[in-house]
């Protein structure tokens, strides 16, 4: 799967081509082709062991591709992990702290291993401490850390080498949606204001559409598709065939024959016809193969009967989640 | 003669403005950026610093120390109490002082005995949970996705630890030297000094390979306790089980009564070489012969050897001659652990809490 359709003409940041790991003989991720553009949100969206964090190490020079390569703000990670590293802020999963030491020791900590000269370093720990929201806690002991808390430490920690791409490995895992709402703001206004490419992995489709210019699904190695969501609800619209819900009251018999008759319609299922509800309601489905919505108001009210409601399923989001990753493995072992 | 500025090629004025542009710009930067690079410690001593801070705030760390401590106070006390009855023999009178660390009046064992017991344990203790700690914590992937080589992390991680055991093990000598002084009011010779010190730094050397060795199990195991008790299993297995099991398989191949010299020889021979086998045995064969210059072979000798010899102390240099070989041994213990260390991490995935 190729995915390179972007709006913005603007140079690639992240560019992966075959990207393969291979553990032993089982395959973490296949063959991947992926092109992240500069200032751009992408999230990478899979079940858990679908070998998110496998590529991600990739593109850090962590761990080595069994074959293709990665190329990451014009580098390869394989070749040159230091200049990698130093452009890119990585966050890992349940990121971890030294709980003895405080909020600001372990910035500067990451800061001096970034070799950042002490004065500048402090001040910079400060004040990504107060764009975070931690100012007060600076001095107190991370052990003491609400998850939240740790999580935003975490975006600091990423941030205070000034990077250029920063990836966050599940940033959301574990905070409350509170949490989970204020992190992905600060985010987003990260990218917006200082330009910097997001790349974020999650499971959690919902709260990732909030803050994507892009997703990637990805399932057991593979992308298996890729765009905005509004594109990918699209796709997967245009590609299968489309639900009328309907409800009527008082219909006469022959409704359901009047609309099977009508061009494009594959199926009407009815319910509610027999077991008599109290207002004489019932739901109809309609499965046809062309939006024919409008025909279909237009034959229920020519048919005497009262249209109370009708509405034309789209895809949302937990659509795309199901359509892509049913039956995809639950397995967590590369989680 | 002064020739107009126009008089000059076109080309060339402007690659000389352009030169002049470039310069301006880029020498303030590369200035700065050399300055910072000078002034900034590298990723190695970061972390380097950091690690001897934790250590030295740590509560292991105080517990080891204070009993280290104690364990060598006590034995001074004994070694003074022996000295002050005289131990009868006056032979070593020139290395009086050395005695402080060897003499014990039979309460409590001797300086180079609580070191040479004691002194893993330190390093058991530095290591154990260094690499498999930052693991499970989540900090190793955190750290390695810094602008640092991976060999910067082991290798400062080892740095830092050897750098405390030196630190403590010095302090610890030089106290006891100290205490010497006050208690008995004999001050060492040159060589004694020497003799001293040279026992510090091997002493350094074979705490250092029990902490390559804690190094490497905490690499290999993902759980501290394991890392841990495996330190502490072989440790005593050195210390303790090791010579029982050689002295029982030394019954089974004892050559008889009637045995030839050649005979006994080479079973003393081969027994020897099990014995040093060991770390522990050869770190005290070592240690003893720096410190007791009266020590003159450390293998057997037939009565042809010992004919013509005079039964006096070796200098420094002999000494140090006779324990080369122990010494390099260490040293390629301690490498050899350090090694193994290394390349398993090297090879070892980094991914988050696993």
């Amino acid at each position: 799967m190729i995915c390179e359709q972007t709006p913005t003409n603007q140079e690639p940041v992240i560019e992966l081509s075959g990207l393969t790991k291979y553990y032993g003989n089982q395959r973490a991720v296949d063959d991947l082709y992926l092109t992240v553009r500069k200032g751009e949100v992408f999230g990478l969206l899979g079940p858990n062991g679908a070998g998110k964090t496998t590529t991600i190490l990739m593109m850090l020079g962590l761990s080595e591709p069994t074959s293709g390569s990665a190329v990451v703000c014009g580098l390869d990670p394989v070749r040159s992990p230091l200049q990698v590293k130093r452009k890119v802020g990585y966050m890992p999963d349940d990121v971890g702290f030294y709980e003895d030491r405080t909020a600001l020791d372990n910035l500067l900590f990451t800061a001096g291993l970034n070799q950042i000269p002490a004065g500048e370093a402090r001040e910079r720990a400060e004040r990504l401490l107060e764009t975070v929201g931690l100012a007060e806690s600076a001095r107190k002991k991370v052990g003491a850390f609400s998850r939240g808390m740790r999580q935003r430490l975490g975006l600091a920690d990423v941030l205070i080498k000034k990077p250029e791409v920063i990836i966050l490995d599940e940033p959301t895992l574990g905070i409350d949606p509170e949490g989970v709402r204020e992190l992905l703001a600060l985010i987003r206004s990260l990218s917006r204001e200082d330009g910097i490419t997001v790349l974020l992995s999650s499971h959690h489709l919902y709260q990732v559409q909030q803050i994507c210019d892009r997703v990637g699904l990805f399932v057991q190695g593979r992308l298996l598709a890729c765009g905005n969501i509004d594109e990918l609800a699209e796709s997967l619209n245009s590609s299968g065939t489309i639900t009328v819900e309907m409800t009527v009251r008082n219909a006469p018999d022959h409704l359901t024959e009047d609309l099977f008759s009508i061009p494009g319609v594959s199926k009407v299922l009815a319910d509610g016809l027999d077991s008599g509800k109290s207002d004489g309601s019932m739901n109809i489905q309609v499965i046809c193969q062309a939006d024919v919505t409008s025909s279909l108001a237009r034959a229920a009210v020519q048919s005497g009967a009262e249209l109370t409601a009708i509405n034309r399923r789209t895809y949302g989001l937990d659509d795309i989640y199901h359509n892509y990753f049913e039956g995809s493995g639950r397995d967590e072992h590369t989680g | 003669m002064n020739i107009p500025d126009s008089s000059l090629p076109l080309l060339k004025r402007l690659r000389l403005q352009i030169r002049n542009r470039t310069n301006m710009i880029n020498e303030p930067d590369r200035k700065k950026v050399e300055r910072q690079a000078r002034h900034t410690p590298s990723p190695f001593w970061v972390i380097v610093h950091k690690e001897l801070g934790d250590h030295i705030h740590s509560w292991r760390f105080g517990i080891l120390v204070g009993i280290v401590v104690l364990a060598c106070i006590g034995s001074i006390y004994s070694a003074v109490i022996a000295l002050q009855q005289g131990t009868g023999n006056s032979d070593s009178e020139n290395y009086l002082f050395l005695k402080m660390f060897t003499a014990s009046d039979g309460t409590l064992p001797n300086f180079i005995t609580f070191v040479s017991f004691l002194g893993p344990l330190i390093g058991i203790a530095l290591g154990f949970d260094a690499v498999n700690t930052e693991r499970t914590k989540g900090t190793l992937s955190r750290m390695l996705s810094q602008p640092l080589y991976r060999d910067d992390f082991i290798t400062a991680k080892f740095t830092a630890a050897l750098l405390l055991v030196a630190l403590v093990i010095f302090s610890l000598g030089f106290s006891v030297m100290g205490l010497g002084l006050f208690t008995i009011g004999y001050p060492p010779t040159p060589e004694e000094f020497g003799r001293v010190v040279i026992f510090l730094l091997t002493a350094v050397i074979y705490v250092g390979f029990w902490l390559n060795l804690s190094l490497y199990f905490s690499v290999r195991f993902r759980q501290a306790a394991t890392s841990a008790l495996s330190g502490i299993a072989l440790w005593l297995f050195f210390t303790v089980f090791y010579s029982l099991i050689v002295n029982l398989l030394a019954k089974s191949f004892e050559p008889g009564e009637q045995a030839g010299t050649s005979q006994i020889l080479s079973y003393q021979q081969t027994l020897l070489f099990i014995n040093r086998l060991s770390p522990a045995e050869l770190f005290t064969e070592a240690t003893t012969t720096l410190l007791v210059p009266e020590v003159r072979s450390l293998g057997p000798l037939t009565m042809e050897q010992v004919i013509g010899a005079i039964p006096s102390p070796l200098p420094l240099g002999q000494s140090l001659l006779l324990i080369w070989p122990h010494l390099t041994g260490l040293i390629a213990a301690a490498s050899l652990a350090f090694a193994l260390t290394y390349a398993l991490f090297m090879r070892q995935e980094i991914r988050s809490r696993s």
